[in-house]
């Protein structure tokens, strides 16, 4: 059977990962290559890299920094962040990334999802979505969750799968650096009316919160998170135990 | 030296990266004096079946191939690449292979329960099959590695080495003689696929199947 992944997401700026991390105490590592590289020896089943600065020499940057990731460390890569155009496509995944991540560029130009999945296949276009509860409606938030489209979200979520998005990240805002646990509600929506994978983003603080996660909704396919992997309050190698002695299929050893 | 065989299908990045990474020699090439002049050889593959047998024909690499096999020459198909090993594909359509194995390439939807979800993507478990293959001793049963694909190797048991569960025992990879294939990433499956790299380049040649 395939395994439950678990996802560190590295937020990258100007060439390095936002908010520094402090492993074990030892020291602060800002590099994301060798972030990505400590991780893929811990036992992360793929990473995530979002690109989150503004600038065109950011960018450079980033691409630089994707490429010398990618060099380096050999479990799936997937790029979020700044994806317009099937160029920017190109430009990742030239990098060997091996999927992509829309989020703001499908909510401007939904076309986008269709076009990149008839070029690269479904398996590579990733819709990645914030989506906070309005007056008890699930709705689309754009620009790093700043601005509501008024979009409703289940519907826009299935409208992208039809398009030929082959893997949903949906991420809770109200959930969202909280440390409560996953939004169980939410994600339980979206697994109703899709039958590609869902990647469930936003609220773990503990190992027990992915436990519950993965029991709960046999449907989810994997677990995203952060700063609880980057400032070591959880340890993937301690949670895959974990998960594996729950009867979770996981992918043990690197 | 390592020829990867560059004939226009999918990226190979992360391919040759991976060969950097354990200190194999690589060259990625279509030119024939190169892929004569090399060791043993990497064919990938990603993408459609029929395009993919199409630009090799095309490219003349089909020939090529069967000939540096028949000389003894190690050979790996990865993904796509192990799917054109074999006699024939049907995926749309029926597609002539290169016929170095026996078998074909089929749909996996046609053979798995309706709720599993196609592609097969993400990380499953080994399991061997016979004697455990020299492409393996670096490694064991039950470890995971990377798959994305929604076709699959069918009638080959004279060459299936491993398979991984989902649903139905699929094909994850084959060898006979010289002629070896992956049907997953060893690219992408972290140590355990840089193990089964590191084996393939000190496989000995010389056995034609």
């Amino acid at each position: 059977m395939i395994t439950k992944r678990i996802i560190p997401c590295l937020d990258v700026r100007d060439g390095q990962v936002v908010k520094g991390v402090n492993f074990e105490g030892l020291r602060t590592l800002t590099s994301p290559v060798e972030m990505a590289r400590f991780y893929s020896a811990n036992g992360a089943d793929e990473l995530v890299f979002y690109d989150i600065t503004a600038s065109s020499d950011g960018r450079k940057l980033f691409t630089d920094i994707l490429c010398e990731t990618a060099r380096n460390v050999f479990i799936p890569l997937t790029v979020g962040g700044g994806i317009n155009t099937v160029a920017d496509f190109e430009r990742v995944l030239g990098c060997g990334a091996d999927k992509v991540s829309v989020n703001s560029g499908a909510i401007r130009n939904p076309s986008l999802i269709n076009e990149a999945a008839r070029i690269y296949g479904d398996q590579c276009v990733v819709l990645s979505v914030d989506v906070k509860r309005v007056d008890g409606v699930f709705r689309i938030f754009a620009k790093g969750g700043r601005e509501n489209t008024g979009m409703e979200a289940i519907q826009w979520i299935k409208e992208c799968v039809d398009r030929g998005a082959g893997e949903i990240v949906v991420n809770s805002i109200d959930t969202d650096g909280v440390k409560q646990g996953f939004d169980l509600e939410m994600l339980q929506k979206v697994c109703d009316v899709v039958s590609v994978p869902v990647i469930a983003s936003g609220g773990a603080g503990k190992i027990d919160d992915f436990i519950t996660l993965f029991k709960a909704l046999p449907k989810v396919d994997a677990g995203l998170a952060a700063s609880i992997f980057h400032f070591g309050e959880v340890k993937i190698t301690d949670l895959k135990a974990e998960m594996n002695k729950n009867g979770i299929p996981t992918r043990m050893g690197v | 030296m390592i020829a990867i065989i560059d004939y226009g299908v999918g990226n190979l990045f992360s391919l040759r990266s991976s060969f950097a990474a354990i200190g194999a020699d690589v060259i990625v090439t279509r030119d024939e004096t190169e892929i004569r002049k090399a060791d043993r050889i990497i064919l990938p593959g990603v993408g459609a079946f029929e395009d993919a047998a199409k630009k090799l024909k095309e490219l003349r690499l089909d020939t090529l191939l069967k000939e540096e096999v028949k000389k003894g020459k190690p050979l790996m198909g990865i993904c796509l690449g192990m799917q054109m090993l074999f006699e024939k594909s049907f995926e749309y359509g029926e597609h002539e292979g290169l016929g170095l194995l026996k078998g074909s390439v089929q749909p996996i939807k046609d053979r798995i329960p309706a709720d599993l979800k196609v592609p097969h993507m993400g990380w499953n478990a080994l399991k061997f099959h016979g004697k455990k293959h020299p492409l393996f001793r670096y490694i064991t049963e039950g470890d995971c590695v990377y798959f994305v694909h929604s076709y699959a190797a069918v009638s080959c048991e004279d060459s299936l080495i491993a398979s991984a569960e989902y649903g139905a025992s699929l094909t994850a990879a084959v060898a006979r003689g010289n002629v070896m294939g992956c049907q997953f990433h060893p690219e992408k499956s972290g140590n355990v696929g840089l193990n089964i790299l590191k084996a393939f380049c000190e496989m000995e040649g010389g056995a034609v199947c």
